[in-house]
């Protein structure tokens, strides 16, 4: 098994904290045992990594207290975005070390292959970081949840979003390689059926390009009023830096299609100022998203949450109530119970709020349309966002009968 | 509006002068692993690894230290370079007897460390690092905004280049530089120390690597991988222009710049490969590179 040094002693502290909490006065109930799989060394390792690591923690320990006799521990590993480690790992925690559900997973083609284990194995997986909208469409299954944000809903709020504020035409830069064509495709989709139009798009190489100003000038050639960048990570980071430097976010609007919190702090308020973006979950949007912050922070040296860490509290706070619902030991058995259970009960948390989980697998709950701050606005460190617009859970995400998803029944 | 190629001039022109700036760093890269390469016949592939550290500190002597952009650029530079002097003392040095494929082997595996303690400490997304207050703004040229941070990116480049190739063609320390090259037992006889005059130049080459990080950082997100993405080009280019040669890798920096920017017109897909492209050319008809000389 692949663990880095970090990750070993972050599970230690989460062992550690997990026999302090337990309360040994009950009858001993099983433990329900958590993996965190996550980027640990890659470009995703700010959004999710130690942080995931850090929130699952939290959420362990908060059960623990207000459950007396509950057991829940944790283990963590870095899945390298590589699909066959992830494979490995997976397989290795649920057939040796007893491993009950596994989170996380901030890359689609690991998502996609650690669900298969877990139909394979009839364990639980959620993914809260990956961002294909396959996990509750085509690859859905009755093993895995698919929690936090997906293509679809990132390409209507938007997408949608800005044509009816007035961006009706179009310029893309795209990754080159499925996830921005995907990503690229389904914004096209609501901007022609919002009635805007696409002027054009670059692919970009990837990986390996650092400078995008030909592709920026390019654009602002176009006379678009929307930059919309269908990329992620440095990328992005890149893109927003020089689109600022060329002036090119002076004469159009830049639409982020997939950008977090912590690409923002990246980058800086008056870099990333005016940047139109879309997530489910911010940590100053009401008083319970703040309360679980402060929470939260002080285990990871005054950071805020994304929207993925927040993802991988309230669906192991949620799959913790359905094991408690149905007896640990009836969770640990069968994986494909434990996530009908969580199908079953409504879901209620201070990240999200309440939602449902529906018979796909998508979580559903809200989304929220972003403007990041000028520096002006800005009361300090993470306070980076306004609301621009809120899309009801109902609509946030693909509807039911739109998928292809097998366990939909017509 | 007047068209080149079914391309509107204006955007043409602006392409051209992007791949002009995009050249320079290439130039002042490859200039640096030539000096290296054709000094101590070492493949230094952690000149990427060393570039990053250049950004890196001076993001650090700006947050930690509160020196600026201006001192940074000296700063770092030496900085970073005496830390290439003890990397050289320390395992470079071992390698000179051996095959090519050690020091490159050394050097890459130098590069994984440097990055990956790096990324450790600072994370993957990067840090923010504002464009000096002096060289904010831009020049509207008419065919496009030209950024006037760019321009003096274009300008130090070409300070710095014009100032290497001076020192090694032109004065007598490069002139005995040159001649340890060829024989350095020979040069060692007439009492000139051969070995530091050789830590030396490993530590010049770094501190260009790091001068280059540090022109790079109000530019890229100074993150651990900055240096990697780079490299592999880079060292397409010092293979073009010849290994070692120095006014080789300096033209063909600025020239690739320049292929690079015509592509993303025509062909943006391809933007990243027309490079190899060329090498691969370049390498069938001149396999020495087009300044190189054969041995």
């Amino acid at each position: 098994m692949r663990l880095s040094r970090r990750s070993l002693l972050g599970s230690a502290a989460g062992l550690g904290a997990a026999a302090a909490l337990t309360v040994p006065a009950r009858a001993q109930q099983p433990a329900i045992k958590v993996g965190v799989l996550t980027d640990m060394s890659g470009p995703y390792q700010d959004l999710a990594g130690p942080g995931s690591i850090a929130a699952t923690q939290l959420v362990a320990s908060e059960f623990m207290a207000a459950n007396p006799g509950a057991r829940v521990e944790i283990v963590s590993a870095d899945h390298q975005n590589k699909a066959d480690i992830a494979a490995g790992t997976a397989r290795q925690w649920f057939d040796r070390d007893g491993v009950d559900v596994i989170i996380d997973l901030s890359n689609s083609a690991v998502a996609l292959a650690v669900s298969g284990i877990g139909r394979e194995k009839n364990k639980a997986v959620i993914a809260t970081g990956a961002a294909t909208s396959d996990i509750s469409g085509r690859a859905c299954n009755a093993n895995t949840v698919h929690w936090v944000y997906d293509t679809y809903m990132l390409a209507k709020s938007t997408g949608g979003a800005m044509v009816k504020a007035g961006g009706d035409s179009w310029f893309f830069l795209t990754a080159d390689y499925a996830f921005g064509h995907a990503l690229e495709r389904d914004v096209s989709d609501f901007v022609r059926n919002a009635g805007g139009r696409i002027v054009g798009s670059v692919k970009t190489p990837f990986p390996g390009t650092t400078d995008f100003s030909s592709f920026l000038i390019q654009a602002q050639a176009s006379r678009a009023k929307v930059l919309g960048l269908a990329n992620a990570g440095t990328d992005t980071i890149n893109c927003i830096k020089q689109a600022k430097e060329f002036g090119v976010s002076n004469s159009m609007k830049v639409a982020g299609l997939l950008v977090f919190l912590s690409d923002v702090h990246a980058l800086g308020l008056d870099v990333c100022q005016g940047l139109i973006l879309s997530e489910s979950f911010y940590w100053d949007q009401n008083d319970r998203t703040r309360a679980f912050s402060s929470r939260y922070s002080p285990r990871m040296q005054g950071k805020r949450p994304s929207m993925v860490q927040a993802g991988n509290y309230a669906c192991v706070l949620h799959y913790l109530k359905a094991a408690k619902e149905m007896g640990y030991a009836q969770a640990k058995a069968d994986g494909a119970a434990t996530i009908a259970m969580m199908k079953k009960l409504p879901a209620d948390d201070d990240c999200f709020g309440a939602g449902i989980i529906r018979e796909d697998g998508r979580k559903i709950h809200p989304s929220y349309l972003y403007e990041v701050k000028k520096p002006s606005e800005s009361k300090g460190a993470y306070d980076y966002y306004k609301t621009l617009a809120s899309t009801p859970a109902e609509e946030a995400f693909r509807p039911l009968s739109a998928g292809v998803c097998s366990l939909v029944k017509t | 509006m007047m068209m080149i190629l079914g391309i509107p001039a204006p955007l043409l022109f602006g392409q051209l002068l992007l791949g002009v700036v995009n050249g320079a760093f290439y130039a002042l890269m490859s200039l640096g692993l030539a000096i290296i390469f054709g000094m101590l016949n070492i493949v230094n592939f952690a000149h990427g690894a060393l570039f990053m550290l250049g950004a890196f500190t001076a993001w650090g002597l700006l947050n930690y230290a509160g020196i600026g952009y201006w001192w940074a650029l000296l700063l770092a530079p030496l900085i970073v370079g005496a830390f290439g002097v003890l990397l050289e003392r320390l395992f470079i040095s071992k390698l000179y007897k051996l095959d090519h494929l050690y020091g490159l082997l050394l050097t890459f595996g130098l590069a994984l460390i440097l990055e990956g303690l790096v990324r450790n400490y600072y994370g993957s997304s990067g840090l923010p690092y504002r464009i000096p207050s002096q060289l904010q703004g831009a020049q509207n040229l008419g065919f496009m905004i030209m950024p006037n941070y760019r321009g003096w990116v274009v300008l130090a480049a070409i300070v710095m280049c014009v100032i290497t190739w001076l020192v090694i063609e032109k004065t007598s320390i490069g002139a005995k530089l040159r001649a340890a090259t060829e024989n350095a037992p020979l040069v060692q006889s007439f009492g000139i120390n051969v070995p530091l005059m050789i830590t030396l130049t490993y530590g010049a080459g770094v501190a260009l690597a790091a001068f280059a990080g540090v022109l790079a950082a109000p530019i890229y997100s100074v993150n651990p991988n900055m240096g990697a993405n780079f490299i592999i080009v880079v060292f397409a280019v010092v293979v073009i222009g010849g290994m070692g040669s120095i006014l080789g890798s300096i033209v063909t920096g600025f020239g690739l710049g320049i292929v690079e920017g015509l592509t993303r017109v025509f062909y943006p897909e391809g933007s990243a490969t027309v490079i190899f492209v060329v090498m691969v050319i370049v390498l069938l008809a001149r396999p020495a590179g087009l300044f190189g000389r054969a041995h």
